[in-house]
């Protein structure tokens, strides 16, 4: 790792050792699995082996026999309390347990609830359901077939397989654009599903308390505070009466936004037999029936001039939602923010169509380590922009850097309605290319391809938008995306900081501590941050999309403003000096001109509860709900090489460099960790992650034999970049960098494959570039040995 | 009326990071059910039932094994170590160390059997290269950290021994 040391002042900057590690390394994490309450049951499901099928009926009695099992719960159960089907976070329904039909393999059927989670699982296979096979949809083309099975006959204005048609862009300049273009290159591509697949499976313990009614609900939860606002409205329990608590998360990814069905059976199974009841999914179960990801089919052509300008980009995106729409995303934006498709590039004309159709499959997909599909569509751009150098003949990163969006440009309007904040690509691909060796390795290329051996050099220069967002176009479900900070300064200068959002491995507790330490000079180590817990943290929509610190981070910054402006009044009244008179640094406010008349921010603290002034409140806190003026635009050069063996279409991974530009990073240990995470997965998906479909609709990927994630034998080393653009709206100008790396990286490894091909005409191979693909390329190009 | 064969159990004796525990077990029970219901070491974790991800890494006679493919009957008369054992009182053994100084863990989920395995490793090679420690680690998933800093960790503890009391 060779992360640029930059000078610090303070407690930004600081690669500050993580404050959670204690427990986590003496093996005194608190996981969902490992919370025991008094009297506890456990719940296990039983799930469709059909991909679509009739339920004729479903036998109980031999399982309800079994000694242990204390109740077995239908849908038909459910429905006499209204609870069969519950919203999704997209508007949609989907099936809390089946009643009618199953509409995908895995389904959720029935749950056994038992004294001990063996039998619960022994009675599974006494439950006897009849069920009709029904034909099946496994593609979104088939599904738009107007002879294709309707799946969602449930819902009454459903007459077709379509989800949605959301467009973005102005359809009549693009036209334009690629009536006068000299030069029109096409990609046709295929992001295919995968899976977040966290080392964590979901799980919960719900514990209605039967005296009080208040139902507490531990829960892997990325967002507590919207998922109690859901049980709410799902459940018509009254919202004081709930309380989420999120406790240790074993990674999310996304796949921990949705509310899922093993949730709320559990909730509900709890509240008529008054008992706490826990679920602990498992692998399989994980894989097939929770939120996938990606699943993207694109086409779409780049209208150029013959220098190589672009001036037009249309994509046409059809999404594979399985049978339920169930992204986690904001409400306007249909298909997400994949309208961000033109990328880096100063495009003048774009025109995005999007369509989502129902196929019998899992529901989602969610935004795995994205911001609301922005990894499909920086994949698209970063994969389309290189076929368009080589139909070129200008090389790849010249071709990126002629389009760049120019650093006078910003705040950049682009052609699909976005407002970038703040970028200057090029010197993120120079530090790239020189890292790299690019000059070398293109002559390198040259003289392996002469000696027959087949070296690629891949690219992507990336631009994402996070950290949603603006209240006037951002909301999920109508709730606003702000988040939220409050922070008490305890009598002895000590803190506790309560946020809205809820880490799963990012580091929240040593980085937002930071934070308060940089604006009030309080000690990382003496600030506690608490999250997860809704009865006691402020309201906010949670972790994913790369929001935490644009948000909740900027929130911090706010209460702790907040905090020092009161801080400033004690400080007059203990100096006896006139507010005006005061001035802050570091820790402390001075007396102008009289240095050693000053009160440190632990003296006011403690003066704030034994000495405050007549008429002043007594305490030391404040809270912020921060309503971001514009989501932020991390970017960065992402570039990698490879060479292919060509008797076996393996492909090995000879360099990976990443520089990236996230603003003001504040911890760059944590950040730099963040990053190689999301390259790691970035590789993943190029690589071997695949979660794929038989004619019958049987899962292809249901374990981790089958799907595969990289070890540490496959990853390759990395090496880090910086540049430093900070946001000019975020109170200490950072922006998000949790998914950065899982949206650059796959085009920067595809590209790599793809140029190492390229001079034999290979112009595209679909991910997962498992070797078997790969030499069917190489085969096709006449290079295969 | 289902009847079910009344479970029988087996008495097992193990000695759990130093501790003996004699106790009568279902012969099906799993070692990592064992030791996370009936010992309490809720340190060991599952992840994925097939013995693809490593989350449940124990040390049986400071070999590492699986434990969610292992039974707790297979456990008898054997001395294993979980996390909760890689400390010596007060003191961090220097695999733990090594992760927090190289921020070789992120969720911690992974974490308990990434050391137990790294540890097995350095007792049987005090130095390993780089390559020795990806091979020794692959049988264990992490999805957070791309692995760079759990091979810095490694090197760490392999710098920094404990010292030899």
């Amino acid at each position: 790792m060779t992360g640029v040391e930059t000078e610090h002042k303070g407690w930004l900057g600081r690669s500050v050792k993580r404050k959670e590690d204690t427990r986590f390394l003496a093996g005194r994490g608190n996981y969902i699995e490992d919370i025991k309450l008094p009297n506890m049951l456990h719940m296990s499901i039983l799930r469709s082996p059909f991909a679509h099928a009739k339920i004729n009926s479903i036998d109980t009695s031999r399982a309800t026999e079994l000694p242990g099992v204390v109740a077995v719960v239908t849908g038909e159960l459910l429905a006499e309390h209204n609870l069969a089907w519950m919203p999704t976070l997209s508007g949609d329904t989907q099936a809390v347990l089946a009643t009618d039909k199953v509409r995908m393999q895995g389904q959720e059927v029935a749950c056994v609830i038992a004294e001990d989670p063996y039998v619960a699982h022994d009675a599974l296979e006494l439950i006897d359901v009849d069920y009709d096979p029904l034909p099946v949809v496994i593609s979104p083309q088939a599904a738009l077939d107007p002879t294709a099975p309707l799946i969602r006959d449930d819902k009454e204005d459903q007459t077709d397989n379509k989800v949605y048609h959301w467009e973005a862009g102005d359809p009549e300049a693009t036209e334009k654009a690629f009536a006068e273009a000299d030069k029109v290159v096409r990609l046709v591509t295929h992001y295919p599903r995968c899976h977040p697949a966290p080392l964590e499976c979901c799980g919960c313990v719900a514990d209605v308390n039967p005296a009080t009614g208040k139902a507490t609900i531990y829960m892997t939860s990325q967002a507590p505070h919207a998922h109690r606002t859901v049980f709410a409205l799902v459940a018509g329990l009254p919202e004081q009466n709930i309380q989420i608590i999120s406790p240790d998360i074993g990674g999310g990814f996304g796949n921990k936004v949705p509310v899922y069905p093993g949730y709320v059976v559990a909730t509900a199974a709890s509240l008529l037999l008054g008992r706490p009841v826990k679920w602990i999914e498992d692998r399989t179960g994980n894989l097939i029936s929770t939120g996938f990801a990606r699943d993207f089919y694109m086409d779409g052509p780049l209208a150029l001039t013959e220098d190589g300008t672009m001036t037009g980009l249309r994509v046409k995106m059809l999404s594979d939602q399985g049978y339920a729409y169930a992204d986690a995303q904001p409400s306007k934006f249909k298909a997400g923010l994949f309208h961000i498709v033109t990328g880096s590039y100063d495009i003048p004309a774009a025109h995005v169509v999007t369509e989502g159709a129902y196929t019998n499959k899992a529901p989602g997909g969610v935004a795995f380590r994205c911001s609301f599909r922005v990894t499909e569509a920086s994949f698209f751009i970063e994969r389309l922009v290189q076929t368009a150098s080589y139909e070129l003949g200008i090389d790849p990163a010249e071709l990126r850097r002629k389009n760049f969006v120019p650093p006078e440009k910003f705040p950049y309007t682009s052609a699909t309605g976005f407002e970038y904040d703040s970028g200057n690509y090029e010197p993120a691909l120079d530090q790239a290319l020189e890292r790299v060796g690019y000059k070398e390795l293109r002559e390198e290329q040259k003289r392996a391809r002469e000696e027959g051996r087949l070296l690629g050099i891949g690219l992507a220069s990336f631009t994402e938008v996070v950290g949603a967002g603006p209240s006037r176009q951002y909301d999920i479900l109508g709730i606003k995306m702000f988040d939220s900070a409050e922070l008490r300064v305890h009598p002895t200068g000590k803190a506790i900081l309560k946020l809205g959002v809820k880490s799963q491995g990012q580091g929240h507790e040593t980085t937002f501590a930071q934070i308060v330490a940089h604006e009030l000079g309080i000690p990382p180590e003496d600030v506690t941050v608490q999250e997860g817990d809704t009865d006691n943290t402020p309201y906010g929509l949670g972790t994913y999309a790369s929001r935490s610190t644009p948000v909740a981070g900027a929130a911090t910054s706010v209460a702790a403003q907040k905090v020092r402006e009161k801080a400033k009044k004690l400080a007059a009244h203990l100096l006896e000096a006139a507010e005006d008179d005061l001035e802050w640094s570091d820790d402390k406010f001075t007396v102008k001109g009289a240095p050693d008349r000053a009160k440190t921010i632990q003296e006011i603290a403690f003066a704030a509860y034994t000495d405050h002034p007549e008429g002043m409140e007594a305490g030391l806190e404040a809270t912020n709900y921060y309503d971001p003026p514009n989501m932020t635009y991390p970017f960065g050069t992402y570039a990698v090489v490879v060479e292919i063996d060509r008797g076996t279409g393996q492909w090995d991974v000879k360099k990976v460099v990443a520089v990236d530009d996230c603003g003001t990073r504040i911890n760059p240990m944590i950040v730099e960790g963040q990053i190689m995470g999301g390259l790691t997965e970035g590789f993943g998906m190029a690589a071997m992650e695949l979660i794929t479909f038989d004619e019958e609709g049987n899962c292809i990927g249901s374990n981790f034999v089958d799907y595969l994630l990289p070890t540490a034998w496959e990853t390759p080393p990395f090496e880090l970049g910086e540049t430093v653009t900070p946001s000019p709206h975020h109170p200490i100008g950072a922006k998000g960098v949790g998914e950065s790396a899982t949206v650059g990286s796959p085009a920067a490894f595809v590209n790599a494959v793809v140029d190492a091909l390229a001079h034999a005409g290979v112009r595209e191979i679909d991910m997962p570039m498992t070797p078997d693909k790969v030499w069917e390329a190489l085969n096709e190009a006449g290079l295969a040995q | 009326m289902i009847t079910q064969a009344k479970p029988t159990t087996q008495e097992i004796t193990v000695t759990v990071n130093g501790a003996e525990h004699s106790l009568a077990v279902e012969p099906r029970l799993l070692l990592v059910h064992f030791l996370r219901e009936k010992l309490g070491l809720t340190g060991t974790h599952v992840g994925c039932d097939t013995t693809n991800c490593g989350a449940c890494t124990v040390l049986v006679d400071g070999v590492p094994v699986k434990s969610c493919t292992y039974l707790a009957v297979q456990a008898n008369g054997k001395a294993l170590t979980t996390v909760e054992g890689l400390a010596d009182e007060a003191q961090l053994h220097p695999i733990q160390e090594g992760f927090k100084e190289e921020h070789g863990l992120q969720c911690g989920f992974c974490t308990p059997g990434m050391m137990l395995v790294s540890a097995a490793l350095l007792e049987e090679n005090p130095d390993p290269t780089e390559e020795e420690i990806r091979w020794a680690i692959s049988g264990n998933i992490c999805r957070c950290t791309g692995y760079q800093n759990i091979v810095k960790a490694v090197q760490w503890a392999a710098s920094n021994p404990k010292e030899s009391s």
